[in-house]
Formats: C-alpha cells, sequence, structure tokens
C-alpha cells in the first residue's frame, strides 16, 4: 500500500488536469479485480475454443400454458464473445482506463457475461437444453431461508451482537415448525412456533451475550452445538419414535395471485409461491424501512456503530440491543420453517446443512445492509441451484467447485481484495458501562 | 477466558485461591450441565412425561420413573466411559484428535485469534495423510511417519492461508474459518469421487483403506499410539508457549497487539507462525481420525463424515480447558469419555448418544459464563473479585 499515482510533471502548454489521487484500498480493489476478471476471460477463450456444439435454453416446461421458444446459442461464439467482454472489462479495470462513473456498470456487464459463457459452456452439447424457469424456481426456494436468516442475522449485527447462530436458529426453528404443524395442523401455527423458537434462540445468545458477557462468537459456535445436539436428541428420542403425530407437518401450498402469475416464465416464479416467499419479501422492505427511516432504527445502528454515544444521548444500550436480536430471532425462526413445512414437511437431523453460514456469508457480503444482504441471498440461492443442474445435466465441472463459491466470494470480499467490507464499528464489542 | 481472567498475581497464596474457585466454577457447570441434561430426558421421555399427569395423585410414581431413568443413563454413560480397560482405551482414542484439535484452537486463542477453522484443517489433515496411507506403500514405520508428515502439512497449509490473509489484509479470522471449513468439505467431496481417491469397484464416495503399514499401532484396544502423539503435541505447545521466544511473542501478541508491536514483535509474523501451528495441530486431529485403528482394530477409511465435528467440539475443548495445554488434555478426555460413553448409554440406556453432545455444549456454556454459575449457586462467589469479560 505504499506507492500512490506518481505525479508527472506539467508541461508547459498542455493544459493543466485536474488529477484524480486513488486511496490504496481501493486501488488494491481495482486491481484484484481486474486481475479475477482476466484470468476469468483468458480461462473463457480457451473454453470457447474447445467447446462444441449448441446451448440451448428452455424457457417453459411442456406443462406451460403459453409455450415460449426454447433458445439455441452457438455455444462457441457465445463462450468467446463472453470471453472478449470479460477481458477487456478486466484488461480496463487492471490499466485503469475504465471512466469513474462506468465502473460499476460495467462490472456488473462482466458479471453477467461470466455466468453466461460459463452456462453456455456448461449446458453445451447437453442432451437436454438448460431449463431455465427450473433455475429461477429453485433459485426462488433456495433463497428463502437465506434471505429472512440473513435479515435476522442484519438486525443482530447493527445493534453489535455478532450472530453466528443462525444455524442453531434454524434448526431449532425447523424442528418446532414441524411439530407445531403437525400437533395443530395449521401452518400458521406452526410459523408462529417457529418464529417463537427463533427468538427463544436469540434469547439465549442475548442473555449470554449482553448480561453474562459471553465472547460472541465463542456463544455462537456453543449455540450452535446447543441445538444440533438438543434437536438431535429430541428428535431420536421423541420425534422419530412418533413421527406419525409429531413429525407430519402440512405443507405450505402455493398462493397464487391472479394475473400476475399469468406472466410467461417469470410469472409462476415469482406470483404463485408459498406465503413464507412473500413474506421474505415483505420482510426485506419492513427491515430497511425500521433500520433507515425509524427513531428505534437510528438507534440501533447507533448503539452498533458508538455505544458509547448512545448511551451519553440517553439511548439504553443493553434494551436496544435486546429488542434487536429478539426481532432479529422472529426472522431467522421464520426462516428455519422453510426447511421443514416449506419443503418436505418433516424434520430430520441436520436438515439445515450449513445453510445459516451462507445466510452468514450473504450478511458480509452484503456489508450488513438489508437489500444488499438479500441480493446477496438470492445470488446464492443461484449459485447452489446452477450447482444441482449442473449434476443433472452432467458437465465436466464438478458442482462442488460451484458450491464452494459461496464461501470463496467471501474471503475475497472480507480481505478487501473486491471492494471493502466494513462491520459496525462495535459489532462483538461487549458494553460495560 | 484466557489466562488474563481474574488472576491478581499478588502472592502465590491468592492465585491458588483463584484456580480453586476456577475449578469450582468448572465443576459447578459440569453438574448444572448433568441436571439441565436430566431434565431434558425426563421432558422429552413420553413414558416418564405420561407419570407427571398424575403427579399431584402419587408422585412417587413420576419421580421414581425419572429418577430410574436419569440414573440408568448416567450410569450407563460413566461405564461406558471409564467403566473397564476397554471402555478407558476407547476414551483415549476418542479423546486423542479431540486434545490435538483443542491444542490448535487454544494456541490460537492464546494469540487472540479464534480458530473457528481446525474442522477444514482436520479435514484437509486427513485427506493427506489417508493419500498417503493408501496411495504409496512404504516399508512399516516410515509409512506411518510420511503419512503423519503429510497430514501435519495439510493441516499447516489450510492454517497458513487463514494466517496470512489475516496478516496481509486484516481478513477477520472468524469469517475466514468459518467459509474455509465448508470449501475443505467440499473438497473432499469432490476429492471422493476423482479417480485417485475412489475405491476401485465403487461409486459412492468412499476412499480405499489404508495400508496396515500406515495404521498408529494399538497399544490396548482403541487405545494407540495416537493418544501419546497427542500429549506430546500438549506437551511441545505448552513448552512453545512457555518456553520459547515465539511462543512469548504470541502471548504478547494475544494480550495487546500494540504493545507487542511497539516492544517490537511483528503481529503479522506471529499472526502467520500460530495459525500454521494451529493448523499443524488440528491437521493432527486429522490424522488421529484416518490412521488411528476404529473399535473394529482397523482405521476407517477416508469418507466425507470421517472427522466428524472435531473442529468444533474443539472450540469447547478449549474452552473448557481455558486453553492451557494441561487443561486441553483434561477437557479432551472428558469430552472423549462423554462421547464413547454415549455409545454406550446408547446401547444400554436406550438414551440417544446426541445426549453427550446436549452436555458438552451445556457444560462450556455455562464454564463461558461463570457469572451465570455464580448466581445460581451463590457460595462460590469469591470476594471482591474482579473479571475481565471474554478473550478477545
Amino acid at each position: 500500500m505504499s506507492d500512490t499515482q506518481t505525479v508527472r510533471p506539467v508541461e508547459a502548454d498542455q493544459a493543466v488536469q485536474l488529477s484524480y489521487l486513488e486511496a490504496p484500498a481501493a486501488r488494491r480493489a481495482r486491481l484484484s479485480t481486474g486481475a479475477l476478471l482476466t484470468i476469468l476471460g483468458v480461462g473463457f477463450l480457451i473454453l470457447g475454443v474447445q467447446v462444441r456444439g449448441e446451448a440451448r435454453f428452455a424457457l417453459s416446461t411442456p406443462f406451460d400454458p403459453v409455450q415460449l421458444p426454447t433458445i439455441a446459442l452457438p455455444s462457441t461464439v457465445t463462450v468467446l464473445l463472453c470471453a472478449v467482454i470479460t477481458l477487456a472489462v478486466g484488461v480496463g479495470y487492471l490499466t485503469g482506463r475504465v471512466p469513474r462513473g462506468a465502473t460499476s456498470g460495467l462490472g456488473a456487464l462482466a458479471a453477467v457475461a461470466v455466468f453466461l459463457g460459463f452456462v453456455s459452456w456448461a449446458a453445451a452439447g447437453a442432451a437436454y437444453p438448460f431449463p431455465v424457469g427450473n433455475q429461477l424456481a429453485g433459485t426462488i426456494a433456495l433463497a428463502t431461508p437465506l434471505v429472512l436468516g440473513a435479515l435476522g442475522g442484519v438486525l443482530c449485527e447493527n445493534s453489535g451482537v455478532v450472530n453466528v447462530a443462525i444455524e442453531g436458529q434454524f434448526l431449532v426453528a425447523a424442528l418446532t415448525a414441524a411439530t407445531v404443524g403437525s400437533v395443530t395442523g395449521s401452518i400458521t401455527a406452526a410459523l408462529i412456533g417457529a418464529a417463537a423458537a427463533g427468538v427463544a434462540m436469540a434469547a439465549l445468545l442475548a442473555l449470554f451475550s449482553l448480561r453474562y458477557l459471553v465472547d460472541q462468537v465463542v456463544l455462537g459456535v456453543v449455540l450452535n452445538l446447543l441445538a444440533t445436539g438438543v434437536t438431535g436428541f429430541l428428535f431420536d428420542q421423541l420425534i422419530q419414535p412418533n413421527s406419525g403425530t409429531l413429525n407430519n407437518a402440512p405443507n405450505m401450498q402455493s398462493i397464487r395471485i391472479p394475473v400476475l402469475a399469468d406472466i410467461p416464465l417469470l410469472g409462476s416464479v415469482l406470483f404463485d409461491q408459498k406465503i413464507l416467499v412473500y413474506i421474505a419479501v415483505a420482510s426485506v422492505i419492513a427491515v430497511t424501512f425500521l433500520l433507515y427511516r425509524t427513531r428505534w432504527g437510528l438507534r440501533v445502528r447507533a448503539v452498533g456503530e458508538h455505544p458509547h454515544a448512545a448511551d451519553t444521548v440517553g439511548i439504553s444500550v443493553l434494551a436496544v440491543r435486546w429488542q434487536a436480536v429478539l426481532l432479529g430471532g422472529v426472522f431467522a425462526g421464520l426462516g428455519g420453517a422453510f426447511f421443514t413445512i416449506g419443503s418436505t414437511g418433516g424434520f430430520i437431523k441436520d436438515i439445515t446443512v450449513g445453510n445459516g453460514f451462507i445466510a452468514l456469508a450473504a450478511l458480509i457480503m452484503g456489508r450488513w445492509h438489508p437489500v444488499r444482504a438479500a441480493l446477496m441471498a438470492v445470488f446464492f440461492g443461484f449459485i447452489t441451484q446452477l450447482a444441482s443442474q449442473m449434476q443433472t445435466l452432467q458437465t465436466p465441472m464438478p458442482s462442488q467447485f460451484l458450491l464452494m463459491l459461496p464461501y470463496l466470494a467471501t474471503i475475497i470480499a472480507v480481505a478487501g481484495l473486491i471492494g471493502r467490507v466494513r462491520a459496525p464499528a462495535a459489532d462483538g464489542v461487549p458494553y460495560v458501562k | 477466558m484466557t489466562d488474563r481472567a481474574a488472576v491478581p498475581a499478588t502472592g502465590r497464596g491468592l492465585r491458588w485461591r483463584a484456580r480453586g474457585r476456577t475449578l469450582a466454577v468448572t465443576a459447578a457447570s459440569m453438574l448444572l450441565a448433568l441436571l439441565v441434561g436430566a431434565l431434558l430426558m425426563i421432558v422429552s421421555d413420553p413414558e416418564v412425561a405420561d407419570k407427571f399427569r398424575y403427579f399431584f395423585g402419587r408422585p412417587g410414581d413420576a419421580l421414581s420413573a425419572s429418577w430410574a431413568k436419569v440414573s440408568t443413563t448416567y450410569w450407563a454413560l460413566l461405564v461406558g466411559a471409564v467403566g473397564s480397560p476397554t471402555a478407558l482405551a476407547g476414551t483415549a482414542g476418542q479423546a486423542a484428535p479431540l486434545i490435538c484439535a483443542g491444542l490448535g484452537v487454544g494456541l490460537a486463542f492464546r494469540a487472540g485469534l479464534f480458530n473457528i477453522g481446525a474442522q477444514g484443517q482436520a479435514i484437509w489433515g486427513a485427506i493427506f495423510a489417508a493419500w498417503v496411507g493408501f496411495a504409496l506403500h512404504l516399508p512399516p514405520v516410515v509409512h506411518v511417519v510420511v503419512a503423519v508428515l503429510a497430514g501435519l502439512v495439510g493441516g499447516g497449509l489450510w492454517g497458513w492461508i487463514v494466517g496470512f490473509l489475516k496478516a496481509k489484509t486484516g481478513a477477520n479470522e472468524v469469517i475466514v474459518t468459518i467459509m474455509m471449513n465448508y470449501i475443505a468439505s467440499q473438497s473432499l467431496a469432490w476429492l471422493l469421487l476423482t479417480p485417485a481417491f475412489l475405491r476401485p469397484g465403487r461409486i459412492d464416495p468412499i476412499a480405499p483403506p489404508i495400508d496396515a503399514t500406515a495404521m498408529f499401532a494399538s497399544l490396548y484396544g482403541q487405545f494407540h499410539v495416537g493418544f501419546l502423539l497427542a500429549v506430546a503435541a500438549a506437551a511441545g505447545v505448552w513448552w512453545l508457549l512457555d518456553r520459547s521466544t515465539v511462543g512469548f511473542a504470541i502471548r504478547a501478541v494475544g494480550a495487546n497487539p500494540h504493545a507487542a508491536a511497539t516492544a517490537g514483535m511483528s503481529v503479522g509474523r506471529t499472526t502467520m507462525i500460530t495459525m500454521t501451528v494451529a493448523g499443524l495441530l488440528a491437521g493432527l486431529a486429522g490424522v488421529q481420525y484416518a490412521l488411528g485403528p476404529g473399535a473394529d482394530g482397523v482405521p476407517t477409511p477416508l469418507s466425507l463424515g470421517l472427522v466428524g465435528t472435531v473442529g468444533f467440539d474443539a472450540i469447547t475443548v478449549a474452552l473448557l480447558g481455558r486453553s492451557r495445554p494441561l487443561g486441553i488434555v483434561f477437557a479432551g478426555l472428558l469430552f472423549g469419555g462423554l462421547h464413547s460413553g454415549g455409545l454406550a448409554m446408547q446401547t444400554f440406556a436406550g438414551t440417544p448418544l446426541t445426549l453427550s453432545q446436549v452436555l458438552q455444549a451445556l457444560i462450556v456454556l455455562f464454564v463461558a459464563a461463570p457469572d451465570l454459575v455464580r448466581t445460581v449457586l451463590p457460595f462460590l462467589r469469591a470476594p471482591k473479585q474482579a473479571v475481565v469479560g471474554g478473550a478477545a
């Protein structure tokens, strides 16, 4: 981080230009993004030369009322085109020739090119066309719990309490939703139960971190273990022997929004969904409003950034943190419910398989902001669904590499290689008067 | 949580008294955990819970049923952990990887680093060791030595990446290690399907069994050379921390990185060394799983769940052992006993093995919150004790 841009001597007859001095961190981010894109572009060039056949994308299934055509792209041309775009943007970043206003736009273009190129390469010459609708529907299904879990984390961490226990909240809520749903036969009761379970876990988190000042990362890890243990124990001891009465919850039915759901391709994906999907979308809006447009939200952010200052103006730091953590528990609990009553209905041990940590990754990649975190959650859902599609298409790319992507992206982000992520200043710091 | 907690350095007597109180809190935590575990058992057993419906009519029924349930379970747990030479050997076998990984987490704690990544480091240790075990065919002693070294390299490399990122870019090691755990397990899932690892004639993800020459020699049942290696590692970590210059730097950086930097120590270098050594130790835990004989006398072949949740258990071991080598050995033995006794408990008392995990989490939760324990049991309260909350 030593050298900033060298200042060139100004020639006498040259017009003096205002120079833009780049911060070292921004420069490092620009260079590493450029390097990454360049490498990807070169990789695509090689793939593009090798790839054969057509990449076909099916826009509708045979059962759809409106049939959209199946798009066939010549894979060589498509992959090469994407390679050139990626490479051009990468080199632009590296040399610093990208106009300052266009960096994010071109970055997004490169990202689209990377994905289109990748999918075209993967789908080329496959026996079946790539099912676009399937991909989108799977993305929504996978992203819903991630969005809700990330929102829970957003509330918690903006108030200054680190939450690595999202996984534990998911697990306990998933079990509760399954049992409450089975006993009552009602989805609403199951959702309320799941939210309550999320709040109960959040209360443990708040109690031990705020009252007993246990280190929050340690606490999160231990709470996850406790949640795995308790749900596993209850499942073995009580639920599995009585699965007919305790693990037989009804599934959420799709709610169809008239007219909008009839739009081809996107309609059924977006407007013919389970109630939790709509709740997730509404929650993103609600949490954003709450955090950035209300007095309470300002207080939450204040105690997360500078608790001493907040205390000085009369805000009760501990009370606000308690409220934020408990409210976060509601969202994490609803997210957990999706694993049982949102999909197959039954609970099995470790049903959440690390999704709580992907939600955490989305939260960090979204830089602790509800909308960005939700978008990241959708992105991670997209990748996970793409990985399972790859398995069915039998592409040369191992699906495990795609499944690593969320975690890898998070590491790259926290290492400050692409953009900078900064946590709330007092995140994880206990407040003692 | 580390040694900074509540030890006023004013004379030997006071220090011993503080140590006694720490031990008392630990013991009380275990007692509380057993109590909560018992409650959980009673509530979740339909037969016992049914008897509570007519509790006020015939309280004897409910109480005796509860007592029977709880006492058989804990008795089976105890017998399964320490009741016979075979049980003791099983406990030692379970404890060996927990001690190694616990040392990895504890060492990082002492440098003020959270190594949540022992899981990933252990996975890479197991991958490297198992590969040497089944792919290379070397003479007896050489084979096991090469396999152990390979495992250490695997774990150490995975740890070094974290230290490197932390030192060079300031990336938060908690987040990096959590993410790297998942990358490691996905890598294992991928490797197991490649020709290099796939057992000939099988399509499910399982590696070939390792050669007998690469196995840790059994001394008695599951009590094998690996346990001695774990104890030696603990002694090594003690020497490193308390007797070496590097260890002094590690503790100094852990206590106050700014002061350490001012005193001329390189915080970045210390971070990298610490995470590499922590990775080596956690890698050794993976080696234990790959090369140590299981209950059937042969090592379990490399598969997806080979290392279990050792990385997360290691955090509890390090916390209970208060990040000190000797403490970690005892904590590892205790949780090893919980694991191996849990199997007996499942077989003889019909109580699910998962209860061990609940007890483990509860013990550590209480140990981490000494104030809570003192609130519940007021006689443990020390006169005017200043407790500095949390390791940083």
